[in-house]
């Protein structure tokens, strides 16, 4: 079976200030085109999962595999090229580099991967400001655009190298519900037209509704999917 | 492998986006540069000026028969007395003629010698300066007028007059500039000198000579090597000096001890005469470097303040250069560039104005009595200051940079992100 994303045995400990058991045996698959939702009270240990899964934590016992790859023990560049390449993430608070353009944003991680053209990424990063009704923002600042929109435009960066998945931490928990309903049709059309794979945390449980399958966690535990 | 145009495009974004701290960084490497140019080359331009003053008045080895008692007393060749303690007292020098012994063949010999550029003879004497009712004592020197010239840049020192109208007049006499005002003398006058026998000569000044030393230029006249042994009674062999020229001064000692061996006379180098001259220089170098270097590491401090605070307040920049596929090291590639160019344009233009005003300072007059040749303050233009200069700035400011872009380099995303 293809797995996007697997995990066997997960755990992670914080050593301080006292030590904290904060991941606990997970394991994990998500499909390849699965939209998948995570649920959990907060502090449950959401956050600290997703950053150990998009590769930017590698403090932690267990396996994780990428594609069918073990990517546990690989190299920081080895991580930060996998990074770029295969997971696309959005944050809660829309991470955009202030004095760039939109359009300058959702090129970068391209220009870092340096496998089209700039003139390829530029069409590119259009193409996919038009799929997300955004296109007449590319020339302004990022900084200088609304909270709704800043996350469109972080979801567009993310999808810039057209990842293997797309994670996202409560990408939705900072906009109001027609924002919100924005992105969830976002996510919809992009597993539905692109294939694409999703796992999104979220405290909403309409948007959970909607996504292929849930995954509850709570204390560190999955204890339900 | 870093893809610079990328890591530039942003490093650009962050400098332009902090204009003025970028401005005051840059500014500081410039004024560091500007004041490392301007002092070197004044300084060096000086001491070059200095040396010179010195180094083209003192023959590189000094040949010359000095005054001293006989070492080999009658005791000491005695079979009778020896071995022996020979104590004598009240050793008296014979009397003996102040001229070199075989100085024409010594002359002759050390110019064919491979490392000497020239040697010429001299014949230095005592004698009064008499016009009207004055008297006074000094130095005359008779010379080889064409080869003082090649050799010590004599002509430097002739504030009036000509070295070929010297030479074109048999008894003509370039007078010290001090002795010219006090017997006030004009060239074209006539003035006679006494040997010390008494015997008068008829001179025409045809010049002055003004080496920049009062004490000198208050005694010191100069004639032709010939008129000075028609005035001395001597023929053309007798010489009391010869001043050699080498090709390299550093051979100087070993050369002046080889010619004392194997000739009857003294010889003196050059280091020997002016030991004290070389540290003269190098501690007016001392003291450029170390104001320039002060700069620096002001200038230094400066980039190290500003790439903190630009590092302090980009952490989300950061962040998400690394969460999305940057590695620390492109990071630090950011941070280190930023740096450079500030080292890199505030160097240049350090440079650029370090020049503009070394050429002011070129043109500022400078009038001394003591430095004839002299008009203006002297400037070392010497391209080799403007490439330390450069790498100066690149090397302090890669210093600066380096320890905030390490920083940079090894933040962690995750603490940034999870921070907000
Ligand atoms: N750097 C850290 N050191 C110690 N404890 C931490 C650290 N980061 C998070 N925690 C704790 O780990 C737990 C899980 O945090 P997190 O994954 O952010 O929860 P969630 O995203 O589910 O709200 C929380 O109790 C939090 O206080
Ligand atoms: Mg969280």
């Amino acid at each position: 079976m293809d797995f996007v994303l697997k995990t066997h045995n997960l755990n992670k400990h914080f050593r301080k200030p006292v030590d904290f058991h904060v991941l606990k045996n997970i394991n994990l698959e998500i499909k390849k085109g699965e939209f998948t939702s995570i649920m959990g009270k907060s502090g449950c240990g959401k956050s600290t999962l997703l950053y150990i899964l998009s590769t930017m934590d590698t403090d932690y016992e267990g396996e994780l595999y990428l594609n069918n790859e073990l990517i546990t023990g690989q190299s920081a560049a080895r991580l930060a090229h996998l990074r770029n390449k295969h997971i696309g993430f959005v944050f809660q608070f829309h991470y955009l580099l202030g004095e760039f353009t939109v359009l300058e944003n959702i090129m970068l991680p391209a220009q870092k991967l340096g496998e089209r053209s700039d003139a390829e990424i530029k069409a590119k990063a259009m193409e996919i400001l038009d799929m997300l009704n955004i296109g007449h923002l590319g020339h302004k600042l990022a900084r200088r655009i609304s909270g709704g929109e800043k996350q469109r435009v972080a979801i567009a960066r993310a999808l810039i190298n057209e990842p293997s998945i797309l994670m996202g931490d409560e990408p939705t928990g900072n906009l109001d519900s027609h924002n919100s309903d924005n992105v969830l049709n976002i996510f919809k059309k992009l597993k539905k037209e692109k294939g694409l794979s999703l796992l999104i945390v979220t405290h909403d449980e309409d948007f959970a509704r909607q996504t292929d399958r849930i995954i509850y966690m709570e204390d560190g535990r999955i204890v339900e999917q | 492998m870093i893809n610079w145009k990328v890591i530039l495009g942003i490093s650009r974004k962050h400098l332009l986006s902090k204009f003025k701290s970028t401005l005051t960084a840059t500014l500081g490497v410039t004024f560091g540069i500007t004041a490392y140019i301007t002092l070197v080359s004044f300084m060096t331009g000086l001491n070059q000026m200095l040396d010179n003053l010195i180094l083209n008045q003192t023959p590189h080895i000094h040949i010359y028969n000095e005054v001293s008692p006989s070492k080999d007393q009658p005791i000491t060749l005695d079979q009778l007395y020896s071995p022996g303690e020979h104590l004598i007292h009240h050793i008296k020098p014979k009397f003996e003629k102040s001229n070199i012994y075989n100085g024409l063949p010594l002359l002759n010999y050390l110019r064919t010698r491979e490392e000497v550029s020239g040697a010429t003879p001299r014949l230095t004497t005592q004698i009064f300066y008499l016009s009207g009712a004055i008297e006074l004592g000094g130095n005359l020197t008779g010379i080889n007028i064409p080869e003082e010239v090649r050799l010590s840049g004599f002509n430097d020192y002739i504030v009036e007059g000509s070295p070929e109208a010297l030479n074109n007049t048999e008894n003509g006499i370039l007078l010290g500039a001090g002795l010219a005002k006090k017997m006030s003398l004009r060239p074209g006058d006539r003035l006679q000198v006494s040997n010390v026998k008494g015997e008068v000569f008829p001179l025409k000044v045809v010049g002055f000579y003004q080496s920049g030393i009062a004490d000198i230029d208050n005694i010191q006249s100069y004639v032709n090597l010939k008129t000075a042994q028609r005035i001395v009674g001597e023929n053309a062999t007798y010489i009391t000096d010869i001043n050699v020229k080498l090709k390299d001064l550093t051979l100087a000692p070993e050369m002046a001890r080889d010619i004392e061996r194997q000739f009857q006379v003294d010889a003196r180098d050059i280091q020997e005469a002016n030991a004290q001259f070389e540290t003269g220089t190098n501690i007016r170098n001392l003291i450029t470097y170390a104001v320039s270097i002060t700069l620096l590491i002001v200038a230094g401090f400066g980039i190290y303040n500003i790439l903190n605070m630009l590092i302090y307040e980009k952490m989300n920049d950061i962040a998400i250069l690394k969460a999305t596929g940057f590695t620390g090291k492109d990071v630090q590639a950011v941070f280190m560039s930023q740096a450079m160019i500030i080292g890199g344009v505030g160097g240049v233009s350090g440079l650029i104005f370090g020049l503009i005003l070394s050429l002011l300072i070129n043109q500022v007059p400078f009038n001394t009595e003591a430095l004839p040749t002299i008009s203006t303050y002297p400037i070392n233009f010497n391209p080799w200051y403007y490439l330390i200069g450069i790498l100066f700035a690149l090397l302090s400011t890669f210093i600066a940079g380096y320890l905030p872009s390490k920083k940079a380099r090894v933040i962690d995303p995750v603490r940034i992100i999870r921070g907000n």
